[in-house]
């Protein structure tokens, strides 16, 4: 059985909420890369808008833009993968409580601040009674969420999956973040991020949501072949290794990929391990970026997948992206390899439609 | 995509039980949980009922082989998730492809709000990162997974007061696409102030024990704890020598869609939910002899959810008791606890009580059990689990 994208969705620091797919790179010279967040007026009633989080209104904006490209008005599913989950709400309602100590306070943010609230959101504004999951495993967040979607579709009895991954950076996660220097001590620009070369990266946020069917049709973008997650991993051979097996679970080697995206994020030391990989696997591939155009966050492979599979459909690639080798004249089948702070790894494989 | 999942073994550490054994000689002797607060320190105690894991972090950090500065919600995962593992008596695990699919709501959210309380004082230094390096939800996973050395798949489910079910279907999916053999699926979660004060702003806190299906229930009260079930494939349960506790033959989610905390009036995606289980184990609403219900004791939550038992089971009611008026509620381990109970039920037909209940409500009359009783025959229990974000899920549990 064959799953296919048939719409997407993507709120990210960069415009990808509408006009021609990346074409305009934007350029930040901070730390932390926020979404280009669109006017949220035309898929939620403008009461609603007040009351959201921020989070919860990219997921929605990525959600809605996903089923509308998919032409598809009530998914049978919604699985979301979000790693912190709604950090705004959260950081309002642990605030006064503390500030407050315990007393005097309103349900609202803590209402909001529960995991599952852009899950049961999406739910709530499409009238939608079906399954509803939520994953909430760090880089592995839109991962499960993804290999769930495509469980279920094997099982047959669905049509239309909607799956997304989504983050949202708040003042509180990034002075907290960056007390564990994950960000780059010295100022960078995000479009010479992975040519860095020092310690840490740039963090970033946003939404990307992919409506999955089982029957290609004249809207579908991308197939999505394969994944699968690997945890901490012991050294660069168990990851090549890992990627041989996937690889070869899907009927192709290495000099059959014509895109390699990597996770590359500008850390010197994570880094060293995309150049490792492609220099034993894939050292005749070309090999693109995109966490200079998303930042770093655990699901940033949402992005990537969005990204890849605009590739595929519109046989092009965005200036600035490509980190090694030719742009290939056609890009038949692109593999995503994403890392996270070496702990976690995933490889998602696209094929073109 | 093919084969069944079957329950291999099970364990609970909660209110009313250092583990499962506990557990039932608490409910055989009709012993609720529900205590002044012991250990959680909050302007509520002496106030808010609660049912606490009657120990404190050195005492659960040494159960737990884990260090003792480390969320409670990890420590409680792990002794609940060992005596899982123990009881399925499948030995080392280096000889399976093992998953650990954890749920829980708050992450190390223990932590944080110490951490967060010195952070405010002075922000951005303030507060020690020790305490909030595992705040994520997938942390607290992670910290177990690591312990027991499970690296095949890893992941972490949040959905609320339905989380923990959640596991279990996952887990299920797991197995049945050949991608591990085995899963050690459930939830956990420690007390909170976060979620003590976030349900107290809710209003839907009882000050007194909870009384769940009874005309004059006033709200939950809330526990702490963590429950796991060690799912396995066919291949799996065919070698265990005293044969599987049971079968996982039905599961389904649906979403409620009718507003972030409160259920419908109609209990749509409870509805929904036991529906689905039902159809998919194959079985009618008769051949269920025990519900296991979500029954937090709320106005609004026990309604709908009776009204949707009334829809699908009537006439014959099986029958029902809510296990949280003996652990309360204890949210995203609330699922991975009352599977073990259920997985249990089958296998020693058993049924719990339900405490406190004198008297059923006036807008949907069901009777739970009230005594503790085993030896029944039991070839099918439903587990309940609905929560917040609409989020309901159903889980049937089938002898053979």
């Amino acid at each position: 059985m064959n799953i296919y994208i048939q719409g997407m969705g993507c709120v990210s620091p960069q415009q990808t909420t509408d006009g021609p797919f990346l074409a305009d790179i934007r350029e930040y010279e901070i730390h932390r890369l926020k979404a280009v967040e669109p006017d949220y007026k035309q898929w939620i009633d403008l009461k609603l808008i007040r009351r959201m989080g921020r989070v919860v209104k990219m997921g929605v904006a990525a959600a809605r833009l996903s089923l509308q490209e998919a032409a598809v008005t009530m998914p049978d599913a919604i699985i979301t993968g979000t790693a912190y989950g709604c950090l705004d709400d959260t950081g309002v309602f642990l605030s006064k409580m503390i500030s407050q100590q315990e007393e005097m306070l309103t349900p609202t943010a803590f209402i909001q601040s529960t995991h599952n609230t852009v899950g049961g959101q999406i739910a709530l504004l499409l009238g939608c009674h079906a399954y509803n999951n939520t994953f909430v495993h760090k880089a592995f967040s839109f991962e499960s969420a993804l290999l769930d979607s495509i469980m279920i579709l094997r099982e047959g009895t669905v049509q239309h999956i909607l799956t997304g991954g989504l983050d949202e950076i708040t003042d509180h996660s990034h002075a907290i973040l960056s007390r564990f220097g994950l960000y780059k001590q010295e100022p960078v620009r995000n479009t010479a991020l992975l040519q860095s070369d020092t310690k840490g990266t740039i963090a970033g946020e946003g939404a990307a949501f992919f409506t999955l069917g089982t029957v290609m049709a004249a809207h579908t973008v991308a197939q999505l072949t394969g994944l699968t997650t690997l945890y901490r991993p012991a050294d660069i051979p168990e990851i090549t290794g890992a990627l041989q097996v996937f690889l070869a679970a899907h009927a192709c080697n290495a000099e059959d990929i014509d895109l390699l995206i990597t996770g590359r994020n500008g850390d010197v030391d994570e880094d060293s391990a995309y150049e490792a990989i492609t220099q034993a696997l894939f050292p005749q591939t070309a090999v693109a970026g995109f966490k200079h155009l998303s930042g770093e966050y655990p699901t940033a492979s949402a992005f990537a997948t969005w990204m890849a599979a605009r590739i595929l459909q519109w046989q092009q690639l965005p200036q600035g992206i490509l980190f090694s080798g030719a742009a290939p004249a056609k890009v038949r089948k692109i593999l995503i390899c994403n890392g996270y702070q070496g702990t976690h790894y995933s490889f998602i494989l696209l094929n073109a439609i | 995509m093919t084969g069944n999942v079957w329950i291999a073994g099970g364990g609970v550490i909660c209110g009313i039980g250092a583990h499962l054994q506990a557990c039932l000689e608490a409910f055989a002797h009709m012993q609720p949980g529900m205590q002044d607060m012991q250990y959680l320190r909050s302007i509520h105690r002496g106030v808010l009922p609660v049912a606490e894991v009657k120990a404190d972090n050195a005492e659960l950090a040494a159960r737990a082989s884990m260090p003792e500065h480390i969320s409670r919600t990890a420590l409680l995962s792990k002794i609940a998730a060992d005596e899982a593992w123990a009881s399925s008596g499948l030995g080392a695990r280096g000889q399976y492809r093992v998953g650990f699919v954890s749920a829980n709501t708050v992450g190390g959210m223990d932590k944080t709000e110490d951490f967060f309380a010195d952070y405010l004082q002075q922000p951005p230094t303030g507060g020690r990162l020790q305490q909030v390096v595992h705040h994520e939800c997938g942390s607290v996973t992670e910290l177990v997974a690591d312990a027991m050395g499970i690296r095949h798949h890893v992941s972490t489910i949040s959905t609320a007061c339905s989380s923990g079910a959640n596991a279990l279907m996952y887990g299920s999916r797991l197995i049945r696409n050949n991608i591990v053999d085995v899963v050690i699926a459930g939830g956990t979660d420690a007390l909170t102030r976060f979620t003590l004060n976030g349900f107290n702003t809710l209003m839907i806190l009882d000050p007194a024990a909870c009384r769940p299906f009874d005309d004059t229930r006033t709200g939950l009260n809330l526990g702490e704890g963590a429950g796991y079930v060690v799912l396995v494939s066919d291949a799996i349960a065919a070698t265990l020598s005293k044969g599987p506790w049971c079968r996982l033959s039905g599961y389904a989610n649906a979403n409620d869609a009718y507003h972030q905390t409160a259920s419908s009036p109609d209990g749509t995606g409870n509805y929904l939910a036991m529906k689905g289980a039902l159809e998919m184990s194959g079985l009618q609403p008769e051949d269920i002899a025990y519900i296991n219900l979500h029954g937090t004791g709320t106005q609004n939550n026990d309604d709908a959810e009776g009204k949707a038992i009334q829809r699908l089971f009537a006439p014959h009611y099986p029958a029902m008791s809510s296990t949280k008026s003996f652990t309360g509620h204890t949210l995203g381990a609330s699922g991975g606890i009352e599977a073990v109970f259920a997985a249990l039920a089958v296998q020693e037909g058993i049924i719990y009580p339900n405490a406190h209940f004198t008297t059923p409500m006036k807008e949907c009359p069901l009777v739970p059990a009230t005594a503790f009783s085993s030896g029944n025959r039991i070839p099918h229990v439903m587990s309940n689990s609905f929560g917040f974000g609409g989020n309901c899920s159903s889980l049937v549990f089938s002898k053979q």
